[in-house]
């Protein structure tokens, strides 16, 4: 009947056994990370030995970097990558900020409606917006004097597409690290009778810096890496993306193109791992009490901020709003008269509509089987217990998309999936390889939505059913999934509309067989045809466009369908 | 289950040590606990409680030591293997699923006849009170409410152990004192062995036929409420569970101390203590006899500096004369209040019986 406290020395220790689920639940894990060895790790440990190796497969040092840092025509390519990306850096950050803080800081009318727009660009493959420049300001363009005897096939060009493309990821970022503001800080320092301007600089700054940092690295990686805008309005100023496309697909330099590979990597691995520790911080700032901020109205504020976000819009919608009527116009400048020819595709080329039907099916792929994957496999790192290296190694390997360049993903499968000592080496140019390819260039945002989603739920469900004697599955087919379909649609409309616009990775890895709807709008520019291009890009835009209207609908059903238990 | 009281233990602890990392949770806690009975760990947080109802039911097993169930060694078993209900203080409802569907969900996987599982439901949520809540989701209940749902789905299995993990910890003060006594009458009528992990001592003293004081991995005294509460073992022990007085003292002789230059009389045998060792004198503010003070033994005079009221008493803070540096707080009931026509400020008699007062060495710590 009495308790006591003896010394543990003599105490056997105890290991845990595992039990039927635990079991499971391990193997299942291992089969991830055995997926995710092939899909993302194994194809960029080609791509770094590559680098390494001559044409004929012996190893050369560092070879193929004094090589091509020795072309001066090539070499030529990085500062100019640099400074496209860093002019792009600030002019991105510059406008979204603002439009950000307009969003979320003045009770200008149509903020939804404004908040909405910021987002138009991603539907859109980046080759879009420079399409739409070539209307606007190119030789033939429209608008070709406001550019005063400049040229837009050039850093111009270029700079204006990718503000355009980097712009939504930008006021994402912003937006939610706005949104975290607390209302007693600013009622404090009002309190302390602080002009509006110390206050924005002493508590709104500081309160989103850590947002902007994070936003300006995405930002740098994405203009540093993107393909689809230098590809089609860069002229003579090369960037590394259009190197690699060059080297590879011009002139089957695989080894050159596996050292811009790795220079492309560099940046990226760099900001990403610079993010992650600004993103640690970001956590330890918000404090649970925190009151949201409320701005109340300001006649002055408001209409600057209104008038600011009109002019956004004109850019934001201006640009594809171009595409499309160029989509539909005979001969731009000339014949200004409308008609349905540009979209007859097959008169054009032998895949037309077929490449449009093939962007589908992979998107439907992609979003079916990836948002499996990743949910699943997001429910395996969270919930397992034990097992801890296993699931330590597992969420890096989930982190490491992020931090690749679409390009360098597509290099890197090449090297990988099409080598004869690879059992996989029949995937290669199949749909196959560019559904598994998509999936892991875009696995990293998904598996961060899914990760969240899942940490909302109450720990301890798997610890209940476990004591009620349910296996784990039945309780993430009966709870876990149903309570987290919201995060579920979100992945499966994010994978959707990323495999529907996205070239970069795809341009190395489609055959005439697979050639997708993206790809098309590239070939087309390149044979000339450029507002068949344009068509080709306004079905994506309505395809992408309309998946999200889709989304917003379902979302909305499934809330009205759920309100029984759902707290909002 | 029969009651055993006095033979083999229904659960037996034996030894068992928890870390994490260089960190000890549990060193070495041994225990055992009968068949029908309710034990309460109680102990301020990071004390090992949890820790260690998280080890009985499996889900973060024990570094080292065993743990017998009904006669079986279940140290190592996965908690599917184990039987035990459990409440966690999230309570952990499937926020989907109808109360009704999580009462019965641990029902439904053995496979039982629909009809039959419908009774049983039924059965469960009358025994809890909530006869016609079975429609509703979680969230549209109260806490309170909730609380017996998760209770409810816990003993749905009729398990041979309930562990309850501070399961009134979120609930507003009126509704846990509620609860308290119905969870304690479910549990004697049920006669289920039961665990309930608190730092509420309130809770523990009110609910539990033995409590089990834990303190940094170890557990410092086991015993019914009214010994913890009279006899605590430790200071520790008797800070933690209700108000002390832990006031500097000398031991003397036997059954004598020196305190404010005066010699009182204790009970309590301490002949270990040689004469001159600083102790701490023991003594709960509701022990300080005021009524009729001067015919008894170990009386002072001392001041009334402060007086605050609580509503069924007042607290005194009381100045000895010959010590003023030294406080005393003591709880005056409202009659003596009246009838001795007491105000702060005032001179009064006090004594301190010797059958209340404990002594414990002056490092025990817990002093206040």
């Amino acid at each position: 009947m009495t308790a006591i406290a003896v010394g543990a020395s003599a105490a056997r220790s105890v290991r845990a056994r595992i039990g039927r689920d635990g079991w499971i639940m391990r193997g299942l894990l291992l089969l991830l990370t055995a997926y995710l060895l092939v899909t993302v790790a194994f194809p960029l440990y080609a791509l770094l030995r590559k680098s390494f190796l001559d044409k004929h497969g012996s190893f050369i040092g560092l070879g193929n970097y004094t090589r091509y840092f020795s072309d001066p025509a090539l070499a030529e390519s990085l500062p100019n990558t640099f400074f496209i990306a860093g002019a792009g850096t600030i002019i991105s950050i510059a406008l979204a900020f603002s439009y950000a803080y307009a969003l979320s800081r003045s009770c200008m009318p149509w903020r939804r409606l404004f908040r909405g727009i910021a987002l138009v660009p991603l539907l859109a493959p980046s080759l879009l917006p420079a399409l739409s420049l070539i209307y606007l300001f190119g030789n033939q363009g429209l608008l070709k004097s406001w550019l005063m005897g400049h040229s837009i096939y050039g850093p111009i060009g270029i700079l204006l597409g990718e503000v355009f493309f980097a712009f939504p990821h930008a006021v994402i970022i912003i937006l939610t690290s706005l949104a975290m503001a607390d209302q007693r800080l600013y009622e404090a320092a009002i309190a302390l009778r602080a002009s509006p301007w110390r206050i924005f600089f002493t508590v709104t700054l500081p309160g989103c810096r850590y947002g902007l940092i994070s936003a300006c690295f995405v930002v740098f990686t994405l203009i540093f890496t993107d393909f689809g805008v230098p590809k089609v309005i860069g002229g003579q100023f090369d960037v590394l993306a259009t190197d690699v496309y060059k080297q590879v697909i011009g002139q089957f330099n695989f080894e050159a193109g596996a050292v811009v590979g790795m220079l492309l990597l560099f940046p990226a691995v760099i900001s990403f791992a610079a993010d992650r520790i600004v993103q640690r911080r970001q956590v330890a700032l918000l404090s649970a009490r925190a009151v949201p901020y409320e701005p109340k109205p300001d006649r002055l504020r408001d209409a600057v901020a209104f008038v600011f976000c009109l002019l956004a819009t004109v850019f934001l919608i201006g640009i594809p709003g171009t595409a499309a009527y160029a989509s539909f116009i005979k001969y731009w400048p000339y014949d200004m008269t409308l008609t349905w020819a540009n979209y007859d595709f097959n008169n054009i080329d032998t895949q037309g509509w077929a490449a449009y039907a093939n962007s589908l099916i992979l998107a439907t792929w992609t979003a079916v089987i990836g948002t499996a994957i990743v949910f699943f496999g997001a429910y395996l790192v969270e919930k397992t217990t034990g097992f801890r290296r296993m699931r330590g190694f597992v969420q890096f390997l989930c982190m490491v998309p992020l931090a690749v360049p679409g390009l360098v993903l597509g290099l890197s499968y090449i090297f990988f999936f099409n080598d004869r000592a690879n059992p996989l080496v029949f995937l290669y140019l199949t749909m196959a390889i560019l559904v598994i390819n998509t999936i892991a260039h875009f696995y990293t945002v998904c598996h961060l939505t899914a990760v969240t989603a899942l940490k909302q739920l109450d720990a301890e469900f798997e610890a209940v059913s476990a004591s009620l004697k349910v296996p784990f599955y039945r309780t993430f087919w009966r709870v876990t999934v149903p309570i987290c379909l919201p995060a579920v649609v979100d992945i499966a409309a994010y994978y959707f509309i990323n495999a529907m616009t996205t070239v970069s990775a795809v341009v190395f890895l489609y055959s005439a067989n697979t050639k997708l709807a993206s790809i098309s709008v590239l070939n087309m520019d390149d044979a000339g045809n450029t507002a068949n291009a344009a068509a080709m890009g306004m079905t994506i835009v309505v395809t992408s466009a309309v998946l999200k209207l889709l989304q917003t609908v379902l979302l909305r059903g499934l809330n009205r369908r759920t309100q029984a238990w759902r707290r909002r | 289950m029969p009651d055993n009281a006095g033979g083999v233990p229904y659960l037996r602890i034996e030894r068992v040590t928890k870390s994490f990392g260089g960190f000890q949770a549990l060193k070495g806690v041994s225990l055992d606990i009968h068949a029908g009975e309710l034990v309460c760990f109680l102990g301020p947080s990071g004390c090992g409680k949890t820790t260690l109802l998280r080890a009985i039911a499996g889900l973060d097993v024990q570094s080292a030591g065993a743990i017998h169930q009904a006669g079986r060694d279940i140290s190592s078993l996965p908690p599917a293997e184990r039987d035990f209900g459990i409440v966690f203080q999230s309570y952990a409802l499937f926020p989907n699923l109808s109360v009704a569907a999580n009462v019965g969900y641990g029902l439904v996987s053995r496979r039982g006849a629909r009809a039959e599982i419908a009774r049983r439901v039924a059965e469960l949520l009358q025994m809890v009170g909530l006869p016609d809540q079975g429609g509703k989701y979680p969230p549209q209940l109260s806490g309170g409410q909730q609380q017996r749902v998760a209770l409810a789905r816990a003993l749905a299995l009729s398990p041979g152990l309930l562990l309850l993990d501070e399961p009134l910890s979120a609930l507003d003060a009126r509704v846990r004192v509620h609860l308290r006594h119905e969870i304690h009458a479910l549990q004697r009528r049920l006669k289920v062995t039961t665990i309930l992990v608190t730092h509420d001592q309130e809770e523990a003293l009110t609910m539990a036929d033995r409590v089990v004081v834990m303190n940094q991995g170890v557990i410092e005294q086991v015993g019914t409420p009214e010994e913890i509460y009279r006899r605590p073992v430790s200071a520790f022990v008797a800070d933690f569970v209700g108000r002390m007085n832990f006031l500097p003292a000398e031991a003397m002789g036997v059954g004598r101390v020196r305190f404010a230059g005066m010699e009182l009389v204790c009970a309590e045998s301490f002949d270990g203590l040689a004469p001159g060792t600083a102790i701490s004198l023991c003594l709960r503010p509701e022990d300080v006899v005021v009524r009729g003070a001067a015919e008894r033994g170990n009386v002072f005079e001392a001041r009334i500096a402060e007086l605050e009221f609580f509503g069924t008493h007042f607290r005194a803070e009381l100045r000895p004369l010959a010590a003023p540096e030294t406080m005393v707080a003591a709880d005056f009931s409202i009659n003596a209040m009246q009838d001795l026509d007491l105000k702060a400020g005032d001179k009064v008699s006090v004594a301190l019986p010797a059958e209340r007062l404990r002594i414990f060495p002056r490092d025990g710590g817990g002093a206040a």
